[in-house]
């Protein structure tokens, strides 16, 4: 069997695939799956090829959706997927990452659960909601969502987390104990004096370097961070770019230093592309200096955001880089960036989009 | 209560095809034994496991976006069932 790429999408209505293969040109669409529920974050297992949806419907509530065949069949489960008797339900799932055997799933109201059976039963780590501060929790303008969610590639017990509008949190006991983790951050929203608190940042996505654990960054609503010691301190790093402003973050497969942002225009600006003319932001040395890649996007008249899960590399050399729209566009770049095309238009609006390579 | 000399009432659920349509085999009607709407909730996911917590959330109470009418009337969980009720549930007007 050849090397299939695909390119798992969530949205409003329902999960969709494309697929192409190595040279990842003439893409084919396949959906709209999970009966057109809105769906959060679709992600792809690389250990096991097994594609899960996350997301919520507003009639039936949270669920996440699991097909074993690259998308052909799908079922459904929510079973512990609760919080308790009383306590504000589960509204929608939100983020989804894998780890060591486990699933993980990420809700809003903010919560963290662990399936251990593959997406079919779920056990709700209690240790988030019962942080000292979350009575203080903010929701942002999507709710009170726990978005990212980035497991430790070797330490099963240690995770972070990224919540809106609480800030990023770290357990290192498997999710019993947590700590925010958000000194250096800033939150412009806050009235003089008190920009840099210990937690209530809003972070909008976090993601981990390839082979250095260590390194995250995060796009906030107030800047560009990067972090070498696990997030203990962070460091601006959005001089060079149009703005401080955006949702989505991608790290390259392989290169630490290599990372993709989509800058928009200010979140009181109408949150576009800046001047209507779309780029994805590169750098190449861990945000000392960024380029502008703009080949093949549209630079006129464009008037659409990037959601925050809605940006992902894939794993072939040289990478590819794609995001979605909230127009409903899906943008790909085989070449790291450097070329553009449209790989799928006129979808509903893209709220994730991740990659899954399997064959070859 | 209900007890082995007192059997709860016999009903008919109602269930919407969006909402069937996500069970394998799911029948649209299905006649149960229940003294109160969350009885018959709880009937039902007895009987095709995860179809309660689509109807019901974990507060507990009927989701926000979905109805329940016993016998014509809107019902919550601790509606009373008589013999031969009707029990339909159905999708209210959400999304976007």
């Amino acid at each position: 069997m050849g090397t299939r790429v695909l390119v798992l999408l969530g949205t409003k209505k329902g999960a969709f695939i494309l697929e192409a293969g190595p040279e990842r040109r003439g893409w084919e669409l396949r959906g709209p799956f999970c009966e057109t529920w809105p769906m959060n974050h679709v992600i792809g297992d690389p250990a096991t090829g097994t594609i899960f949806a996350g997301g919520g419907s507003a009639w039936f509530g949270p669920a996440v959706w699991r097909s074993g065949d690259l998308g052909v069949t799908w079922t459904h489960s929510s079973a512990g997927l609760a919080y308790a008797e009383g306590a504000e339900p589960v509204k929608a799932v939100w983020s989804l990452a894998p780890g060591h055997g486990a699933l993980y799933a990420g809700v809003e109201p903010a919560g963290l659960f662990r399936s251990g059976d593959g997406g079919q039963g779920w056990e709700h780590l209690a240790g988030m909601q019962a942080h000292p501060t979350r009575p203080h929790w903010q929701p942002g303008g999507a709710g009170l969502i726990l978005h990212s969610l980035v497991p430790h590639p070797e330490d099963s017990q240690r995770i972070w987390v990224g919540i809106s509008a609480a800030g990023v949190f770290h357990t290192a006991d498997g999710g019993r104990t947590w700590e925010p983790r958000n000194q250096g951050t800033r939150s412009d929203f806050m009235p003089e004096g008190q920009r840099y608190p210990a937690f209530g940042q809003c972070v909008h996505c976090l993601v981990m370097a390839p082979g250095m654990p260590e390194r995250l960054y995060q796009q906030n609503h107030c800047g560009m961070y990067r972090s070498d010691d696990g997030g203990v301190h962070w460091d601006s790093i959005e001089a060079g770019l149009p703005s401080s402003f955006g949702f989505p973050a991608a790290v390259h497969p392989r290169d630490p230093a290599t990372l993709y942002l989509l800058p928009l225009n200010g979140d009181t600006a109408g949150r576009y592309v800046p001047g209507a003319r779309a780029a994805v932001w590169r750098t190449r040395d861990a945000g000392a200096t960024w380029q502008a890649c703009r080949a093949g996007l549209p630079q006129q008249n464009a008037f659409f955001g990037v959601l925050r899960q809605a940006m992902a590399t894939d794993r072939l050399d040289p990478a590819g880089v794609y995001f979605g729209t909230s127009s409903g566009s899906l943008y790909a770049s085989a070449d790291e960036g450097e070329t553009w095309h449209c790989a799928a238009q006129h979808l509903p609006a893209i709220l994730s989009v991740e990659t899954l390579v399997v064959g070859g | 209560m209900t007890g082995m000399d007192d059997p709860a009432p016999l009903v008919l659920v109602v269930l919407p095809a969006v909402l069937t349509a996500l069970f394998p085999c799911c029948p649209r009607e299905i006649e149960l034994r229940a003294a109160t709407v969350g009885e018959a909730i709880a009937a039902l996911e007895a009987r095709i496991p995860g179809l309660g917590d689509r109807i019901c959330d974990s507060t507990p109470a009927i989701r926000r976006h979905m109805r329940v009418f016993a016998g014509g009337v809107r019902a919550d969980l601790a509606t009373r069932l008589a013999p031969g009720t009707e029990v339909l549930v159905m999708t209210a007007i959400s999304g976007g």
